[in-house]
């Protein structure tokens, strides 16, 4: 069949310009659609940082703070369970220098704590999202030269009391330390930064 | 008007109608001259089973929804409302969850036949394809009606399969709390899960399933023998070997209806809660983030997945464990898309297949129940490996298809179906 004096030249690039210029509009009015999916301005406000008092936390205690829904773990260590933590064998731990970064990074040494007695932690599994058992006492889990510190029981990950992560265990990193600072020796402020000099 | 040698009727109401819309020309394309195999088995009820859940799940799913409060403070008491204070609520309630888990026992069953009839192959891959879709979303539209009810396992369950998105390398935090709207699992997800299980994913399985049944009447049902029945048509055109789908297989499958119907009423009348498989029992508990229950497990119909994501526990290729899980179980579902080019057999059913195939199929059923078994309960030591062993298997008879189903002896094909 003759062309009917069409030009399929100019025919093709118009359909090219025009599909070109629609998926562009189609991404665009994609964007709000996707947005619309992030958290919104209160569920943004209601992450705001929480206090937390120590004073009346034994020691060995533990108490469970609620930042960003999730349950922030504050212990007051012993000086027996900062012992335990500190000798405990490194070799059976996955990161036990912390190299991931799972903290602020003003929490450092082998008890990822700003102070030696107290450690803030957050109490969700890094495997997926479990919230581990307090598991304290050298006797509290059945194994050789338990140092004291948490159990998830969804999949059997251990941890110790600095939350740091076994070796062969489904958990890959160590839990994470929320940023915290002290406002006083008995107040902390979970979720705001140390300021630093 | 439309297609001229469309069928019509001859006069009155009905040629009215044909005139206007093709109604006599699909009954016929599709039932009353839609010619099935006539040698079907058991195997063959679960396609219509399936289609007769879907409606049970639509109608009492839209009741629901007339007494349900997707919030988080509302969800739990208003299925509680429902179970206690709206008139046959309980009734529709169970007739709902009970159909969900139906839903995956029909579908298992119908995907189990289409493995053994080899009814995925040529020319039947976009049949087999769009099904797979409909798994797909039907396993994305469970989890999402999961989290409704607003209860301890709706909770952390939901918080256990999030959390696979977070495990993505560089994106997967960000992802995560996309999905969720928010910083953790709240009212915000509970909203939207609700506005995905009530509304979106429900117009899109519907559309699928259309899609599955037109590519299936396109290409016609394949049956036990696997061989063409359209390749032996007598004078008219008309395969040999085929019986007119109505009113030969409505009246079988409505017997299949009947039986199944017993055992179902059963369940929703005598153990609606299945055990504890159907209903978890930590899901008679309001949703709290800040208490894990000891044993989280997901329902009955994703354990052989979740054993296993549980069963990679060791770095491969520089990748944590952690993310490889979710690579193996993305990976377990996706292997299933391309099933119709891994099978290299010059014959499609089991019966004439050679010794190796039926072994191995019998071994990944054998697998796939065990780890769905493994997958319900706590890990141990040796649960894992177990669950490892049975994951090295389901990959393996996917992966080794290629060369078994092309080396193996395979049984001469009949020219007309037995039995």
């Amino acid at each position: 069949m003759a062309d009917n004096g069409v030009n399929k030249g100019r025919r093709r690039l118009l359909l090219g310009a025009t599909t070109v210029v629609g998926a562009v509009g189609a991404v665009g009015v994609a964007v709000p659609f996707v947005a619309s999916w992030q958290p919104s301005a209160r569920a943004r406000a209601a992450g705001a940082p929480v206090q937390a008092d120590v004073s009346k936390l034994e020691e060995g205690q533990r108490m469970t703070v609620e930042w960003r829904g999730r349950p922030v773990w504050i212990v007051k260590r012993t000086p027996d369970m900062i012992e335990r933590t500190e000798q405990f064998d490194p070799a059976r731990l996955a990161d036990p220098d912390s190299e991931v970064p799972q903290q602020p990074d003003y929490v450092t040494g082998p008890l990822r704590s700003i102070r030696p007695d107290i450690s803030v932690l957050v109490g969700i599994c890094t495997h997926l999202g479990c919230s581990p058992l307090y598991r304290p006492g050298p006797d509290d889990v059945d194994m050789t030269a338990w140092p004291g510190g948490y159990f998830c029981p969804c999949h059997g990950s251990y941890f110790d009391l600095a939350g740091r992560v076994f070796r062969n265990v489904p958990a890959p990193s160590n839990l994470e330390v929320p940023p915290y600072r002290f406002e006083s020796d008995d107040v902390i402020i979970v979720g705001e930064d140390e300021e630093t000099a | 008007m439309g297609n001229p040698n469309r069928v019509k009727a001859e006069s009155g109401f009905m040629r009215w109608v044909d005139d206007r819309f093709p109604a006599t020309q699909m009954w016929q394309e599709h039932l009353s001259q839609y010619y099935a195999p006539r040698n079907f088995n058991f195997w063959y009820f679960f396609g219509s089973l399936a289609l007769l859940v879907l409606v049970n799940q639509i109608l009492t799913g839209v009741w629901l929804t007339m007494s349900y409060n997707p919030s988080a403070e509302g969800a739990f008491a208003s299925v509680e409302y429902i179970m206690r204070d709206v008139e046959y609520g309980w009734l529709i309630r169970y007739l709902h969850s009970t159909g969900a888990s139906a839903f995956f026992v029909v579908i298992y069953l119908h995907m189990f036949r289409a493995l053994l009839y080899g009814s995925y192959k040529a020319p039947r891959e976009l049949v087999w394809i769009f099904g797979m879709a409909i798994y797909l979303l039907l396993m994305a539209e469970a989890f999402m009606g999961y989290l409704l009810p607003w209860g301890q396992m709706s909770y952390w369950g939901a918080q256990v399969i999030i959390s696979l998105f977070a495990a993505i390398p560089v994106i997967g935090p960000d992802l995560a709390q996309w999905i969720r709207g928010d910083f953790l699992i709240s009212g915000i997800t509970l909203n939207r899960f609700f506005a995905l299980h009530v509304v979106a994913l429900p117009i899109v399985i519907l559309a699928l399933v259309v899609l599955h049944l037109i590519a299936l009447h396109e290409v016609g049902s394949n049956n036990p023998d696997g061989i063409e029945i359209k390749a032996k048509k007598d004078e008219t055109g008309k395969p040999l070997d085929g019986i007119p789908f109505h009113p030969y297989y409505t009246v079988k499958d409505v017997f299949g209806v009947a039986v199944f119907l017993f055992v179902f009423a059963a369940v929703v009348f005598y153990f609606p809660e299945g055990g504890g498989y159907f209903l978890e029992r930590p899901n008679f508990e309001p949703a709290n983030p800040m208490v894990t229950p000891d044993h989280i497990a997901p329902v009955w119909y994703f354990t052989p997945f979740y054993a296993i994501l549980r069963a990679i526990t060791f770095d491969f290729l520089g990748l944590q464990a952690q993310f490889l899980g979710v690579v193996f179980m993305g990976a377990a579902i996706a292997i299933l898309f391309v099933l119709p080019w891994l099978d290299r057999s010059p014959v499609n059913s089991m019966r004439y297949k050679g010794w190796i195939s039926k072994v191995a199929l019998a071994i990944f059923a054998i697998s796939f129940v065990i780890l769905g078994i493994l997958g319900a309960l706590p890990a141990t030591p040796l649960r894992t490996a177990v669950a490892q062993l049975c994951t090295l298997l389901y990959f393996a008879f996917f992966l080794l298809m290629p060369f078994y189903t092309r080396l193996e002896k395979t049984k001469p094909v009949p020219e007309r179906v037995t039995g």
